[in-house]
């Protein structure tokens, strides 16, 4: 499955993923604090210049996934300005951006392993009271190769429904979809107890 | 053990599933994906725990940059948007759906799937949406609660859906609907 971490390689990409998230936790509470809209602009154009850094394919990736915030800016700067407020609307309008920019930066940097080793990190401690690290890994990586077994099975149910009958297919596909996904569960399971199960080795 | 994590983990590929499937869209007027669909079926089909948890790991996955989200969004910047309130609720709303189901031995399973859909993946996800929304938009909570009436009549059918869906599941393989033991 492709994650959303950005092919084109960047300087922040070797940046260690818990010090990118710490700061990107930083730098959103410090937005909030932005009360001036000038310099809340400045801090968006500061963004966008981050985006523009590594190049035209960066930037471009970039704003098309900042694109779908489009009809939240409409309607909050719309909603203030019929109310009185433009500069408010503004304000949290520019917030908005430069808050989802900030957060998809640091998806577009760092790697699905990278942003997996904080995750394990921060849950270490939680096996005290029972958290089975090794089967939530485990659990992890299941739905990333479950996901498009799924769709594809959804698909080819559909595509079964529309060879024998002349309506869409509606919501019936998803029974089949679920007893099949259900069946799947099963075999994993007792192929799993079979190697051995999902005792927390680690844990001892 | 490992039947338990292997159901949750199919459950959490449903709800991603749901969402990616174009031909699983119900349309109705307005465009609405099936991935709340996804969520209202862990809480019936698993009941409250397991349900809570295949929702939790959905959200996470979202989080640390899995395209999971219907049009194949995801990463951090899912929980800055306005609607974030809505992904962030997935885990709580399968968990009161998955309660509802189960306190409601006494009725058919496909009324009490269908109403604990309604409860948990309507009256509690749409508190979280439009709490969300409204620090988001910096509007109150009444404001807020109009720009997501046009949503509400798709996620109605969709919790009659996930009642006839389990119900139909319970016919078919009673001993899978975790939640009625």
């Amino acid at each position: 499955m492709i994650s959303l971490t950005s092919p084109v390689r960047t300087r922040a990409h070797g940046w260690p993923a818990g010090v990118k998230l710490a700061g990107l936790c930083l730098a959103s509470v410090a937005l909030f604090a932005v009360t001036d809209v000038w310099l809340m602009a400045t801090v968006a154009g500061a963004v966008l210049l981050l985006y523009a850094l590594p190049g035209r394919v960066f930037l471009r990736y970039g704003v098309r996934r900042l694109w779908p915030l489009w009809p939240f800016v409409a309607v909050i700067v719309l909603w203030h300005l019929a109310t009185g407020a433009a500069q408010d609307g503004l304000l949290i309008a520019l917030r908005m951006i430069a808050a989802v920019a900030l957060a998809n930066l640091v998806t577009m940097t760092t790697t699905l392993e990278a942003m997996m080793g904080v995750v394990r990190g921060l849950l270490r401690p939680l096996r005290r009271f029972g958290i089975n690290l090794r089967a939530m890994e485990l659990a992890v990586a299941m739905v990333i190769r479950f996901t498009p077994v799924l769709a594809q099975k959804g698909a080819a149910l559909s595509l079964a429904w529309r060879a024998r009958a002349r309506r869409r297919p509606g919501w019936r596909v998803v029974v089949p979809l679920l007893v099949l996904a259900l069946d799947d569960a099963d075999h994993v399971a007792e192929a799993l107890r079979a190697r051995g199960g999902l005792r927390d080795v680690e844990g001892k | 053990m490992e039947r338990n994590v292997a159901q949750i983990a199919v459950f959490t590929a449903l709800i991603a599933a749901l969402g990616l499937i174009p031909q699983l869209t119900l349309a109705f007027g307005v465009p609405i994906t099936a991935q709340s669909l996804g969520v209202m079926l862990c809480g019936t089909v698993l009941g409250a725990r397991r349900g809570a948890i295949a929702a939790l790991l959905f959200v996470g996955l979202v989080a640390i940059g899995l395209p999971l989200l219907s049009g194949g969004r995801g990463g951090l910047g899912q929980f800055m948007v306005p609607t974030s309130g809505f992904l962030i609720g997935f885990p709580v709303a399968a968990f009161v759906t998955g309660l509802v189901m189960e306190r409601l031995r006494g009725l058919p399973v496909g009324w009490a799937a269908g109403i604990a859909a309604g409860i948990g993946g309507i009256v509690v996800l749409y508190a979280f949406g439009i709490s969300g929304l409204a620090i988001a938009l910096d509007r109150p909570v009444t404001e807020a609660a109009l720009l997501v009436t046009a949503f509400l009549p798709g996620d109605g059918i969709k919790a009659v859906l996930a009642g006839l869906v389990t119900a139909a599941l319970y016919r078919a393989r009673p001993l899978s609907v975790m939640s009625r033991p």
